[in-house]
């Protein structure tokens, strides 16, 4: 076991795990937050995407001792953000979600595609969120919903 | 006059063609590809070179596809991985989406810095993701107009980054198995890649 100082949605946050723990297990289960969702545990379904240091990031896959002192936001924290904000508003006026099980993983995905692309085409959609299986195929409105959030932020 | 002994003569001529050979680098030049006189052990270098960068560890990453390879099968990388504008993916499905500064082996994700594919001027496939000849690749590797503007010192440089080196420390498996590496040690393959550029970067035809 070791001590890892992290800072989670701007929080700093004390928790001592196996080095090897992924990031996943260390938010869900450590510090409760369950928002972000365990889908595959193998990178292949983008349900834990959470953002470290800014980047997209599958949070199932990366051991806590490789995070280091980058930022860690979740979907918890988005509706906080500028453009997390714009996102989930457009989530819920294009009525995207099914069983919601994929959907922060989504709109974790969504929100890092309009932070470095503000009017993606629907290329850049279908490769950006290409990692983002959703069971209940709610696929046609997630692209919606992206367009609706980039009219948005203008 | 005084007669000058088979080794005296051997010293004035190596010495001839070392100042030849520094006097054509200070102008710029590289050394005769055709007719350099250790063209043979370049060639052999060059092979135990190829030996590397042909295998998986290495050529997963030089593609000629929109996407990266995976496995000692070199199967297109799951996922739905693209290469993106700059070789690491897309805003938000990025190499560094999962690949890190360092392997995860207690996830079976392996990482170094910088990660990121080769640019398509440095493809080692075709487009049907056949492994390219020894003889193109070379070409492909000793062209500054193809390998990122790299001469020799500069390739050596190369091959001394992080990223290179991961190809003999790649970690392990989600399953726990080791990754297989190059079929020679790196060590070897720095000393071929520098027996190589010694010789003028040679290929054959
Ligand atoms: S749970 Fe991480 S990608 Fe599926
Ligand atoms: S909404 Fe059910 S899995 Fe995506």
């Amino acid at each position: 076991m070791e001590t890892f100082k992290l800072t989670v949605n701007c929080q700093q946050k004390d928790v001592t795990v196996d080095p090897s723990t992924p990031l996943l297990w260390v938010l869900r289960e450590d510090l409760k937050m369950s928002g972000t969702k365990y889908g595959c545990g193998i990178a292949a379904c983008g349900a834990c995407t959470v953002h470290v240091g800014g980047v997209p990031t599958r949070s199932c896959v990366l051991p806590i001792s490789l995070v280091g002192e980058r930022p860690v936001v979740t979907i918890e924290a988005m509706s906080n953000d500028t453009i997390g904000r714009v996102v989930e508003e457009a989530w819920e006026s294009e009525d995207v979600v099914q069983c919601g099980y994929c959907q922060s993983g989504q709109i974790m995905s969504a929100v890092a595609l309009l932070k470095a692309t503000p009017k993606p085409t629907d290329k850049d959609i279908e490769e950006s969120m290409g990692g983002n299986l959703c069971r209940c195929g709610t696929y046609v409105r997630i692209r919606q919903a992206i367009k609706a959030a980039a009219r948005q932020l203008g | 006059m005084m007669r000058l002994g088979p080794t005296l003569l051997l010293g004035v001529l190596l010495l001839a063609i070392v100042s030849i050979g520094a006097a054509s680098r200070e102008q710029g030049d590289t050394p005769d590809r055709e007719t350099t006189p250790n063209r043979p052990a370049g060639l052999a270098a060059w092979q135990k070179i190829y030996s590397v960068m042909s295998h998986p560890r290495c050529i997963n990453c030089h593609t000629a596809s929109d996407y990266p390879e995976q496995g000692d099968d070199r199967h297109r990388h799951l996922f739905n991985v693209v290469r993106g504008p700059d070789g690491k993916g897309v805003p938000a499905l990025q190499c560094a989406t999962c690949h890190r500064q360092a392997n995860a082996d207690s996830t079976g994700v392996p990482g170094a810095p910088d990660w990121h594919l080769a640019p398509l001027s440095m493809r080692w496939q075709d487009a049907a993701d056949r492994i390219l000849p020894s003889s193109a690749v070379c070409k492909t590797v000793s062209d500054p107009a193809k390998n990122g503007g790299l001469d020799g010192a500069a390739l050596i440089k190369h091959h001394q980054t992080e990223l290179v080196k991961w190809a003999w420390k790649p970690g392990l498996r989600n399953d726990g198995s080791a990754r297989s590496v190059p079929p020679i040690d790196y060590e070897e393959f720095m000393v071929a890649t520098r027996e190589w550029v010694q010789a003028g970067m040679p290929c054959t035809k």
